[in-house]
């Protein structure tokens, strides 16, 4: 054929219309331009003026079309009518749907609020969720956190007054070293990929520590290959390192944290604690009177090497502490899989990084001792984590140590370190306390969630047991400032610490992936009574997809998809900062529902008003707000403090201002979303600078400037340890006293992960990550993301895989001291060798999710719960002791030990279950844009 | 059977695709099978979309290798596949129908879907698996480069890039003139020592591939102490750290 080539128009119509809105195709709230062509959805692509991910998208908000059209949607309010778990359900109008729900919680609220349980999963409404909980009046409210990172959340506001993810971020722009340990790839997902892809282009280093090197790990320029459970412990030897070298920062240690405080070393009930000045505040000897004075006054120079009538400073305690040949590379190395060589190496690099790299910005501020700094001094090395080194049992004191390192450094909040993201820096001290005083018919006394300062705080009865049914904020999981969600059903069936009547659960798939022990937590879901009743009496979910806990709900409020709803990603819950600004967010309906659905925070205002809930009706007893986008306007946490912080007034004010009707359409004309920046002198050391402070309480994070010391040791942690010592009123029971004396060292500390104690029989570690194109159990519904990651065989090292002569197409049966699993296998060398895994959330139960039964999710997909139990296996002293961390309840899933056997092929993954029934209708045989067949 | 240009073009648009960086996220993937999908000829289906065998149309995927080297860690490479645009691109010649082309203004290469008779030569004539039969449209779908981004008027200026090089959160994937030495992507494959895909085939690729930088460095040499902790104690230890101060 000669050369020939057709005409084309380069330049087609590429939509009729832009509309941006917020991404949630996962947790990390991108924004998104939605083209629309024809009045319908057309393609998503990001947003380039967003904060958050500045115009790149992930996989899965790329894949977003799939979602809101995907075959697995609900479509209209059920009513069960089968058996729990069967799935039988009939389809009812949205009156009798919320009158059912008001007939059941109507008499609760009157008689025994308590006996509502509502929990929320992946919901970015907590702020709204917990105000409804509140205003009924149950103590019982909690998210997802207690399952998912509240090891890092706590670890690090209770030591440093923020976090990772959505409390801080690394500074991307001046780092030269970064660290990123264990994590999960989904979180924070586009702000990690970019910051990855800046620094690495910028020739700085990335450095993975993390038992798996895929995704981020096999780009870093070293991996450290690291045992699970035991980053602790590789910290801590880092530490040891660098202060047996010197290399720390004196300056910063004394000014900005409590390592210059004097630790009481009388006996008694005070011995422990920090000496404070007779007006409370915390003494420090000043290095040029040598004289004790408040930390905080005018040209205080702590002295770190102080002595005061026997009281040493926080930093003697440390020192002596680290510098124990226990930490000392040579003694870790084994337990971590990490060569002794190679951990003084890496202690050096960040030695070198920190100090001989250390940047200056020609940036005067001033101190909140009122001492003006003519620049900033930044320690260019930075860090980051979230889920690996958070979900084991001594995830806290991990975390806790993972800050303490940074701090040594003097890298949190300096240029080229780690900076924190408005609302904070905000210490612990400066969040509520938890609350659990239950009155019938009127509000819980304040709110649920909180940071407590020491055993007054704890949620417990008047008889000392446990308020919650999740037993949170009990002896058991003393700080637990996101509950235990994983534990509301155990608890709920076994009636421990009291029964229930109504369990409400939004957006948590509580009958598969997010629970552990699956097969047991469906049994206490269906299990029933002596006479016929059901356990659990009455169990009512909110969600938009038909996952596999629907069978197990007696009323379904069917939810929208996050194109089709109103919400506002604020600054009173989970915002949208940058270290730079302030910023929030909405999604609103850029499409409208085909079905008969409705948003669930609308719904839970109608039924808030149903049940004449204070804060949700007026005078005259009507409902107050229309719906969830009318609350969003005009709700007032403070008197001129709502959801949304932009365009308040009359559209000029930040922060604070009255509500203004406008307010939704200013955030739609801007993109979706609303900044306010950080002004220049107060972009580094948030939490000791006066510019960022003074802004803070201008636009309403703060009622007055916060300043605050780090807490490289913990009080509230100790007064824990002087209640378990016999000291103080409200006593631990005996059973806990070691544990809590153990647990909560007030510095961190490192022990063995309590999954540990059944390594002789199960030698082997075994961990789930997410994959960055999937989000939990969402991404399967998706035709285009299940073509991605539709397969999840176990992988196994060399060491093992050699071991037990695997070879290709094997499978295995892998059992943990709970239960056993079969399932296929792959061999993979990045990998710590004593240690396998699998992706999480991708094995499906058949007949959910709108899949076909020999789906291969539901056929070679499989779970790892099954191998995991709330409870750690009877120790023989005839109680059951928790999975979970001993200070914040957080579920250990990766605390998992196996043993594993080859098995030959099979059809069948095990445990398999029957298809449950689906609520909506089969799914199209294809998807081919313009006539689904 | 079917004819290069007679005057290879000297602009040649391609992609640089960094692999130092690229972390395997699938974003170019699906962001791909998006655009492409409401744009340039017929959608790209998905068959069997929620059954035992899914099996889709995708103008780019990414796969992932494992090289274990003699000494150190094993590496994981993300590498992410197109269409390559090559020079002597034997799709194109091997087209009995003329429906693969090769544009002469810029080195694109596309498939003409109203000459397409769906006989699949051009598949089984890539060297590198990147052209797929769409199975409801039954014609080859393949990456244009995002032909109408890349000049559409009705974007704006930013956004004239393929579908795949805006959405890359890692900033691995970058699109320009390969012809023109001056261009950034040609200064960063001649500064990264960019690499073609199987250069022994002879179709002048234009995609270029940027290597991983070396990894997992020697450790570096320890600290050392600033006192020895068993002789001096704590406190020699103390006042050595603080006579800094």
């Amino acid at each position: 054929m000669p050369y020939r080539q057709p005409a084309l128009d380069l330049s087609p119509p590429v939509s009729d219309e832009v509309r941006k809105t917020t991404c949630y195709m996962c947790a990390c709230r991108c924004g998104i331009n939605v083209h629309m062509k024809d009045g319908k959805l057309a393609y998503i692509e990001g947003n380039r003026d967003h904060p958050v991910n500045r115009g790149v998208l992930c996989a899965k908000g790329s894949s977003g079309i799939m979602q809101v059209t995907a075959p697995s949607r609900l479509r209209a309010p059920l009513k069960r009518v089968g058996p729990r778990g069967s799935g039988e359900f009939e389809e009812i109008s949205w009156e009798e749907a919320l009158q059912t729900a008001t007939s059941w919680l109507k008499p609760l609220r009157e008689t025994a609020p308590e006996k509502l349980a509502f929990f929320t999963g992946r919901d970015q409404s907590q702020s709204f969720t917990s105000w409804w909980a509140q205003s009924y009046g149950t103590p019982n409210y909690a998210a997802h956190g207690g399952f998912c990172s509240v090891n890092m959340a706590a670890g690090g506001i209770y030591t440093i007054g923020g976090a990772f993810w959505e409390f801080g971020q690394p500074d991307w722009d001046h780092t030269k070293l970064f660290l990123l340990f264990g994590v999960a790839e989904d979180h924070d997902s586009n702000p990690i990929k970019m910051g990855i892809g800046k620094i690495k282009t910028r020739g700085a280093k990335v450095i993975g520590i993390n038992p798996i090197r895929s995704g981020y790990n096999a780009v870093a320029d070293d991996w450290y290959g690291v045992t699970p459970g035991s980053d602790g412990l590789l910290i801590l030897s880092l530490i040891h390192e660098l202060l047996k070298a010197g290399k720390v920062d004196l300056d910063y240690l004394a000014q900005f944290t409590n390592a210059g405080c004097l630790v009481n070393a009388t006996e008694g009930s005070e011995k422990g604690l920090l000496l404070r000045d007779s007006a409370g505040e915390l003494l420090v000897i000043d290095r040029v009177t040598g004289e004790p004075a408040a930390y905080d006054k005018a040209g205080v120079r702590p002295d770190l090497g102080a002595s005061w009538n026997g009281h040493r400073t926080v930093f003697q305690h440390m020192a002596e502490k680290y510098l124990s040949p226990y930490y000392a590379p040579e003694a870790v190395a084994e337990r971590t899989g990490i060569t002794a060589a190679r951990i003084k190496g890496l202690a050096a690099e960040i030695a070198r990084v920190a100090f001989e790299e250390a940047i200056e910005l020609r940036q005067p501020w001033t101190d909140f001792r009122g001492e003006r700094h003519e620049v900033m001094v930044g320690r260019p090395v930075s860090m980051h984590s979230m889920r690996g080194i958070s979900a084991h049992s001594n995830g806290f004191q991990t975390a806790r140590a993972l800050h303490l390192l940074q701090v040594l450094i003097g890298s949190v909040e300096t240029p080229g370190g780690f900076r924190f993201k408005p609302p904070y820096p905000k210490p612990a001290t400066a969040h509520p306390v938890p609350h659990c005083k239950v009155t019938p018919g009127a509000p819980l006394d304040g709110p649920h969630l909180g940071y407590p300062q020491g055993p007054e705080h704890l949620a417990l009865k008047e008889d000392g047991t446990p308020a919650r049914i999740d037993k949170a904020f009990s002896w058991e999981a003393p700080l637990s400032a996101h509950g235990l969600m994983h534990m509301v059903i155990s608890n709920a069936h076994a009636g421990v610490p009291y029964r229930i009547d109504t369990l409400l659960l939004y957006m948590a798939n509580m009958a598969w992936n997010s629970t552990m022990n699956t097969r047991q937590v469906i049994e206490m879901l269906t299990d029933k009574g002596e006479g016929g009743e059901y356990v659990i009496p009455r169990i009512i979910y909110s969600d938009a997809y038909s996952s596999e806990m629907v069978a197990y709900a007696d009323l379904i409020l069917p939810d929208t998809t996050y194109l089709e709803r109103h919400d506002c990603i604020s600054l009173l819950d989970r915002p949208i900062c940058e270290a730079d600004a302030a910023a929030d967010a909405i999604r609103w309906p850029v499409i409208e529902p085909d079905r008969n659905v409705r948003g669930f925070q609308s719904v839970m205002l109608d039924l808030g008003a149903r049940l004449g809930l204070p804060g949700m009706v007026g005078e005259d007893g009507a409902a107050k707000y229309k719906d969830y986008a009318d609350y969003i306007v005009r709700h007032e946490r403070r008197p001129g403090v709502g959801p949304l912080a932009g365009f308040r007034g009359n559209g000029e004010d930040v922060g604070r201002g009255a509500p203004n009707p406008e307010q939704l359409q200013r955030y739609i004309d801007n993109g979706g979303f609303f900044a306010t920046h950080v002004p220049e002198e107060g972009l580094y050391y948030k939490p000791w600078n006066r510019a960022y402070q003074d802004w803070a309480v201008t636009i309403g994070l703060y009622d007055k400037p916060l300043p605050y010391l780090f807490s490289v040791y913990s009080e509230p942690m100790r007064r824990f340890q002087l209640a378990a010592e016999g000291h103080g009123d409200r006593q631990p029971p005996d059973h806990l006293r070691d544990q809590i004396k153990s647990a909560m060292d007030p510095l961190p500390a490192w022990y063995p992960p309590f999954g540990d104690a059944g390594a002789g029989e199960y030698p082997i570690h075994a961990l789930t990550q997410r994959p960055m194109a999937m989000y939990h159990s969402w991404g399967t519904q998706n035709a285009w993301l299940r073509q991605i990651h539709g397969r999840n065989p176990l992988y196994l090292p060399e060491a093992i895989w050699r071991e037990h002569g695997f070879a290709e197409g094997d499978w295995a049966k892998v059992t943990s001291p709970h239960g056993s699993i079969t399932v296929p296998v792959a061999l993979m060398a990045g990998l710590n060798s004593k240690t396998i895994w699998t992706w999480n959330a991708i094995g499906k139960r058949k007949g959910a999710w709108a899949l076909e039964p020999d789906a291969p999710e539901a056929t070679k997909g499989f779970l790892l719960n099954h191998l995991i139990h709330e409870l750690l296996p009877p120790k023989g002293d005839g109680l059951r002791w928790a999975n979970s961390d001993p200070v914040t309840g957080q579920a250990a899933w990766f605390d998992l030990r196996v043993k594993i056997e080859r098995v030959p092929p099979q059809e069948q993954t095990s445990p398999d279950f029957p298809v449950i029934k689906s609520p909506v209708p089969k799914a199209p045989k294809n998807r081919l844009w313009g006539g689904e067949k | 059977m079917t004819q290069l240009p007679a005057t290879p073009s000297k602009k040649k648009l391609g992609l640089v695709i960094d692999l130092d960086i690229c972390v395997g996220c699938h974003a170019c993937v699906t962001s791909c099978k998006g655009w492409n999908t409401e744009n340039y000829g017929a959608p790209l289906s998905d068959m069997d979309a929620y059954g035992a065998d899914p099996s889709g149309t995708f103008l780019n995927r990414i796969h992932s290798f494992e090289v274990q080297p003699a000494e150190g860690p094993s590496q994981t490479i993300h590498f992410p596949k197109s269409c390559l645009h090559c020079e002597d691109a034997p799709c194109v010649t091997v087209c009995p129908t003329g429906a693969s082309y090769k544009r002469a203004e810029d080195g694109i290469v596309l498939v003409n879907e109203d000459a397409c008779i769906g006989c699949g030569l051009c598949a089984w004539a890539c060297p590198y698996g990147a052209r797929e039969l769409d199975q409801a449209a039954g014609v080859m779908k393949k990456c244009t480069l995002c032909v109408d981004r890349i000049y559409n008027q009705n974007l704006p200026e930013e956004d004239r890039l393929p579908a795949c090089v805006r959405t890359c959160p890692a900033g691995a994937r970058h699109f320009g003139d390969l012809g023109d030495p001056d261009s950034d992507v040609s200064r960063l494959v001649a500064e990264r020592e960019g690499m073609d895909l199987m250069p022994e085939l002879g179709t002048k690729p234009v995609n270029k591939y940027l290597p991983p930088k070396p990894k997992d460095r020697p450790a570096a040499e320890p600290l050392s102490p600033i006192a020895d902790l068993q002789a001096t104690g704590l406190a020699g230890w103390l006042d050595r750290l603080l006579e800094k101060l």
